[in-house]
């Protein structure tokens, strides 16, 4: 699957509505505003790359949006389903990897699986069949039958990207699916995406600058709970070195143009 | 339904995975069957029924059901795979009654796996199956009442030691409303209107009248509607405190 399609022109293709809409979303926790006034929006075909500092707001935006969080004001929606009115029909739309990939470490993966594939409305071959490509795409073939606490942490990242795109979904949202992953499996992970890419929309957070030029369509780089940068990888390297611009970006602590 | 059905499956299933469920299962059978014998005065009575069987579960109920239900949302907060549920497409009511109904059908499992004290006091009388019927009906809401507490305070902490804690004790409460420990002093201090709201909300009580044989719609109601409510509480507190 190295043919690789050109991110821009499937961006273009796919011209109707937004896929995931987020508005002025803002998280207060206590005293402290996590989350301060995002907006934006993810079409069909794009893959979003979230970047930012360690304790930016980027998990509790994707909180927020998946529905796991009520946000303190401001709306999310998933397929044109707000994830607060319509959790229902909003969850079925998409699929999320957590944060640090959590799964229930007594089930083997094939097990976690099943029960996945069954919450998802998937039945019968159709069921056999959606759960045999997906372990074979996320190469889990050989630890199907071992407990998942048995795992290390590149496999329990690979059965957490399973359980998220099973049913094949329309928006995907993938908290940091890289970490913990070898140099080869970070590359099958990003060619896994990039294949995925024409036919979702696809929000990924990562701390790895080039994880962003390898596969994003786009780039967010928030810090302290404020949106700093919304535009192409080109555009960020077009500015220089990126770990400089990314520093230079979040340290500034004002929005810069795009 | 069928979501339900799914989370039920998986929960017991993980019961069945680890040894959670053997070790149990183990001593919840070694109690049941050593405690009439020890204390009850089974063979002593020289009366053929289970009576002396039945009158231990409020006590035994006390701790060994917390150690089913203290993991059920406990575990889920801790390792962080709530997240991964409530973004699934099910909602608060089917995962609560879900995993409130794996704990629940688990019980009546361990109860159902006592039937050699049946056996037993069929072989050495005739007793009143009618009755051991009622009560063992009883003893199953009797569970069901301490597993709803159970997820209620399960779901309030990480920690499942805290939500062990917090089960027994209430539990305990519970239980000892019905004792003339705490009788005797609502009698002298407090109408006996109140009294006997106290006397009728324990579980002791409850449970007297089921292993006499009289098992009656105030039993299903007062059971029933305390499951319904801490089941209720525990999706509110689930809402919560989720995240944190």
């Amino acid at each position: 699957m190295e043919a690789l399609l050109d991110p821009q022109r499937a961006s273009e293709r796919d011209a109707t509505k937004p896929m995931i809409e987020i508005q002025n979303l803002t998280k207060d926790f206590g005293p402290l505003r996590a989350v301060d006034g995002i907006t934006f929006s993810v079409r069909r075909g794009e893959v979003l790359g979230f970047l930012g500092p360690n304790g930016a707001g980027k998990s509790t935006t994707m909180k927020m949006l998946t529905g796991f969080l009520a946000p303190t004001s401001g709306k999310a929606s998933i397929a044109g389903h707000d994830v607060e009115n319509e959790a229902m029909a909003a969850k079925q739309k998409l699929g999320y990897l957590p944060e640090g990939a959590p799964a229930y470490g007594d089930m083997t993966p094939a097990a976690f699986l099943d029960f996945i594939a069954g919450i998802r409305g998937l039945g019968g071959d159709k069921k056999r069949a959606r759960i045999e490509e997906v372990v074979r795409l996320v190469h889990l073939e050989g630890v199907l039958y071992q407990s998942i606490d048995t795992l290390s942490k590149g496999f329990k990242r690979r059965v957490g990207i399973a359980q998220a795109i099973l049913h094949d979904p329309d928006v995907l949202v993938l908290d940091e699916p890289t970490d913990g992953l070898d140099p080869n499996q970070k590359h099958e992970v990003r060619s896994l995406i990039r294949t995925m890419a024409p036919n979702k929309a696809i929000v990924l957070s990562t701390h790895i600058l080039e994880e962003v030029e390898a596969v994003c369509t786009r780039a967010i780089i928030i810090a302290r709970g404020k949106l700093l940068f919304d535009g192409t990888p080109q555009e960020l390297l077009a500015r220089g070195p990126l770990d400089e611009v990314f520093r230079q970006i979040t340290t500034a602590g004002r929005p810069t143009a795009s | 339904m069928r979501n339900v059905w799914f989370l039920t499956k998986r929960e017991i299933a993980g019961y069945f995975s680890t040894p959670v469920a053997y070790v149990f299962l183990f001593f919840y059978l070694v109690f049941m069957g050593v405690m009439p014998f020890a204390l009850g005065g089974f063979y002593e009575r020289e009366m053929a029924d289970l009576q002396p069987f039945f009158a231990f579960h409020p006590w035994l109920y006390l701790f060994l059901i917390p150690a089913v239900s203290m993991r059920l949302w406990a575990e889920e907060r801790k390792s962080g795979t709530i997240e991964l549920l409530m973004t699934l497409p099910v909602t608060m009511p089917q995962m609560v009654l879900g995993k409130f109904l794996a704990a629940w059908l688990f019980a009546g499992l361990a109860l159902v796996l006592t039937f050699p004290m049946w056996i037993t006091v069929n072989y050495l009388g005739e007793p009143d199956n009618g009755v051991i019927l009622a009560s063992y009906i009883g003893s199953f809401l009797l569970a069901g009442g301490y597993l709803a507490v159970g997820s209620l305070f399960s779901a309030t902490t990480k920690n499942q030691v805290i939500a062990f804690v917090l089960t027994f004790v209430t539990g305990l409460l519970l239980v000892l409303a019905g004792t003339p420990l705490v009788l005797d002093w609502f009698t002298t201090n407090v109408p006996a209107a109140i009294t006997d709201a106290v006397r009728s909300f324990s579980f002791l009580t409850q449970m007297n009248t089921i292993t006499q044989g009289v098992i009656d719609v105030r039993a299903f109601t007062y059971f029933g509607s305390l499951i319904v409510a801490c089941l209720i509480g525990c999706g509110i507190v689930l809402d919560m405190k989720k995240a944190s």
